[in-house]
């Protein structure tokens, strides 16, 4: 008796059960469905700024008399938080990516497996007239536009003026890493460099072989099992030995292992402040700070600027390159629509409108003759010829593997030895993409 | 999956789950002799199905939400397969976990997450326990403002408490240098993320900050049934504080203790905010949880991340499975002593 009950209830409660499961299924399944879209709307995937991207949608869309409808949307703050985003959106074919905001570095990897939108012949001959070469080689891949310049970025060399006079140095001229680092040891003042276990060690590692005459990367186009590092030459043993040299003799302070950008402006605004590498926002930064009232104005008034330290006195610098590119996820569904709205996006005013309200620098020269750009970036000029001689970080679709390698290596920066250290992140980015080392 | 999942709940689970939740409960050696459901009284079978009609949704739910991915996981650790290379997938059997498991970035990141679930659960058990006496013996008057006031920690979302802990010990904008500047080793240089010892004494203080509340809410629980009676009679036969402590009430709440503590455990084993915002993984604080993110997100190589996911669960089900053969010993011990 209780044996057939138990049948009966096994039995009863099965279909009900199924019922049950497929209800929550179903549930789970149409959650999943996106927003839906009106057919002229193109969402912007933006990196946070101080609100100038989203003004560029609005005015764009103004002046598309209807055609289309740019509406934004805000990507998380780091770049590496960024591209992950991107990265899955783009693989599980997310057709919401008409417009992307794109560091230059993750270019490759994205056009590599066919996730961008071929450019149309005559944007890219549009976009690409009066912009740095810097810019356009870091929106290129294989030869070809994959992305549009937008905005282009550069480190300049930042220098507390009576520092600068009490070392006897003359810089209106270039200046070499020697020099400010004597100045700096003579004086015990720290130099703003960035030392942390983040991007910005692989931006400073990158500029100073690149400045050396080195590459990081021998042949970017290669596959992840032949691609030759450029990190143990000649070039890489004098970057090693320049970051060492910082690291070891405290040139830097205390705070160099966890300095990425913004701590080493906070140190070069201090009383030990001499000379800094930094990206053009320490400007507006600091004008906003003595506004603020949290800064002296005699600071303001000491800080110079020039073009970034040489490795040798006979060999031109190779800054570092940063900004944005916009590119076209290949699933969109008006990828037509979407580089025309691209084509408003980088029109020259709105370069130069970026730059002034968002300090942005643009990525076509044209953009530098607005008068208001002289008046609030005193520095436009030096920021410009930075940008003809900028160097771009590795393009290679692997770039992430590379850039986590260095900085795992090369930081802190008083562990950087140069006998061994180029040699050993070598080999160790090497077996990483080969897939024999965990990163 | 859609259809096995249901077959599974309705047929199977009446016969399998009983017993064993018999078990749980300390009846196990009763019902073990005769697993015949012949043996069970109508009672016994009508409270059971009500147990499954009250848990089988929460019970489907949870399959579909953690077993599927865990068996897509499994699945995926056997190819070769980055996201953005899908056309070079390729099956490659276990050569994730042979590259893992001979990688000194492994062992170094599970050394580190073990260091930081010992010490972690070990002070938080002790500093709960005496939170949990001072709320157990508080005045009346006191007793709710108490408890709020420890809780509060926990309450506090983890990554909001790694950032408050980060900017206090950070070099730049952090008080404690200056505070506690007065003892050996700390002044004004002293940057704390710049090396591994350091950086992971902030990282566990901030753990340990966080959920001891946890810990000592569980121990409160257990507090509150030992019997006074036991505690008295102690008292009369001359036992002083200690004593009582030791011989009356740690062993009659052993059972609280040992689920704190497998709870605790498993929690700080899978350690990712407090690493993630302060270090990143930097200067020897990697962990295991950052060793999984940064493969399968970061890289996006989700064959070699879902190895190190599937290689991180195997190590949470070996602390569960060590913990809960312990606990059992235990739970029988204490009730065999009243």
């Amino acid at each position: 008796m209780p044996i057939s009950r138990r049948t009966r209830t096994a039995v009863k409660t099965r279909p009900r059960g199924t019922v049950l499961a497929g209800l929550v299924l179903g549930t789970l399944v149409m959650s999943g469905c996106g927003p839906a879209q009106a057919d002229n709307s193109l969402t912007w995937y933006i990196n946070p700024d101080a609100g100038g991207q989203a003004a560029i949608a609005q005015k764009c869309s103004d002046e598309s008399g209807g055609r289309y409808r740019i509406e934004t949307s805000l990507l998380p703050n780091d770049a590496a938080s960024q591209r992950e985003q991107l990265a899955r959106r783009l693989a599980a074919g997310d057709a919401s990516l008409d417009i992307m905001s794109l560091d230059p570095p993750f270019v490759p990897e994205l056009a590599e497996p066919g996730f961008l939108a071929p450019v149309p012949e005559d944007v890219a001959e549009a976009t690409t007239e009066n912009v740095v070469e810097g810019a356009i080689a870091g929106a290129t891949w294989k030869d070809e536009l994959v992305t549009v310049p937008f905005w282009a970025n550069t480190q300049i060399l930042w220098y507390r003026k009576s520092v600068a006079e009490a070392a006897g140095l003359d810089m209106s001229g270039p200046v070499t890493w020697e020099q400010i680092m004597e100045a700096a040891r003579a004086q015990d003042k720290t130099l703003g460099v960035q030392g942390a276990q983040a991007e910005s060690m692989t931006v400073w590692v990158n500029a100073l072989i690149e400045s050396a005459g080195g590459s990081i990367i021998v042949d970017p186009e290669a596959t992840a099992d032949t691609v030759e590092l450029g990190l143990d030459t000649e070039a890489g043993i004098a970057a090693a030995e320049v970051i060492s040299t910082i690291g070891k003799d405290g040139l830097g302070g205390p705070g160099l292992p966890t300095q990425a950008e913004n701590e080493s402006l906070i140190g070069f605004q201090g009383d030990v402040g001499s000379f800094m590498v930094n990206w053009p926002f320490v400007y507006p930064a600091t004008v906003a700070a003595v506004e603020a009232g949290t800064l002296d104005q005699a600071v303001l008034d000491d800080i110079g600027w020039g073009i970034y330290p040489r490795m040798s006195a006979d060999q031109e610098a190779a800054p570092p390159l940063g900004g944005i590119n916009l590119g076209v996820g290949a699933q969109s569904d008006n990828p037509e629509l979407a580089y025309e709205a691209i084509q408003c996006i980088v029109s020259v005013e709105n370069q130069s409108e970026y730059f002034v309200t968002n300090g942005n620098p643009p990525a076509n020269t044209e953009a530098y003759e607005d008068p208001r750009i002289e008046e609030s970036f005193p520095m436009a000029a030096t920021i410009r010829d930075s940008l003809q001689v900028a160097a771009p970080r590795p393009q290679t679709p692997f770039y992430n593997e590379v850039s986590t390698g260095i900085q795992q290596r090369w930081a802190p920066p008083a562990a950087v030895d140069p006998d061994s250290t180029p040699q050993s992140s070598s080999d160790f980015i090497t077996s990483v993409l080969r897939g024999e080392q965990l990163l | 999956m859609t259809s096995a999942i249901p077959a599974r709940t309705t047929t199977a689970s009446p016969a399998e789950a009983g017993p064993s939740l018999e078990a749980g409960n300390g009846n196990g050696n009763r019902t073990k002799a005769g697993r015949a459901p012949k043996q069970y009284s109508d009672r016994t079978r009508a409270e059971r199905r009500l147990g499954w009609i009250l848990a089988g949704p929460a019970f489907v739910i949870m399959l579909l939400v953690t077993l599927y991915p865990i068996l897509q996981a499994i699945y995926e650790s056997l190819f070769r397969f980055r996201l953005t290379a899908p056309d070079e997938r390729a099956f490659i059997g276990l050569e994730n976990y042979i590259v893992i498991l001979s990688d000194p970035v492994w062992w170094s990141g599970l050394w580190t997450t073990v260091l930081i679930t010992v010490v972690t659960v070990l002070v938080e058990l002790v500093l709960g326990f005496a939170l949990a006496l001072v709320m157990h013996k508080a005045l009346k008057s006191v007793r709710g403002l108490l408890r709020t006031a420890i809780l509060v920690p926990y309450g506090i979302i983890t990554v909001v408490s790694a950032f408050a802990w980060f900017y206090a010990f950070d070099i730049n904008s952090g008080y404690v240098n200056s505070w506690f500047a007065w003892l050996p080793g700390i002044d004004e240089n002293l940057n704390w993320f710049a090396q591994g010892p350091t950086a992971l004494f902030v990282i566990m203080a901030s753990e340990i900050w966080k959920t001891t509340p946890f810990i000592s809410l569980l121990l409160l629980a257990g507090l509150a049934q030992v019997p006074d009676e036991l505690s008295e009679a102690a008292k009369v036969d001359g036992a002083t504080w200690w004593e009582q402590m030791r011989k009356v009430i740690i062993p009659n709440m052993k059972a609280a203790i040992m689920v704190a503590v497998l709870f605790r455990a498993l929690d700080a084993f899978r350690i990712f905010d407090n690493v993630f915002i302060m270090t990143n993984g930097a200067y020897g604080t990697e962990v295991l949880s950052l060793l999984a993110y940064r493969q399968s997100i970061s890289r996006l190589e989700i064959g070699l991340g879902s190895a190190v996911s599937v290689l991180l669960f195997l190590c949470v089900l070996l602390i569960c499975f060590v913990a809960i053969k312990l606990f059992k010993v235990d739970l029988a011990g204490s009730q065999g002593g009243k």
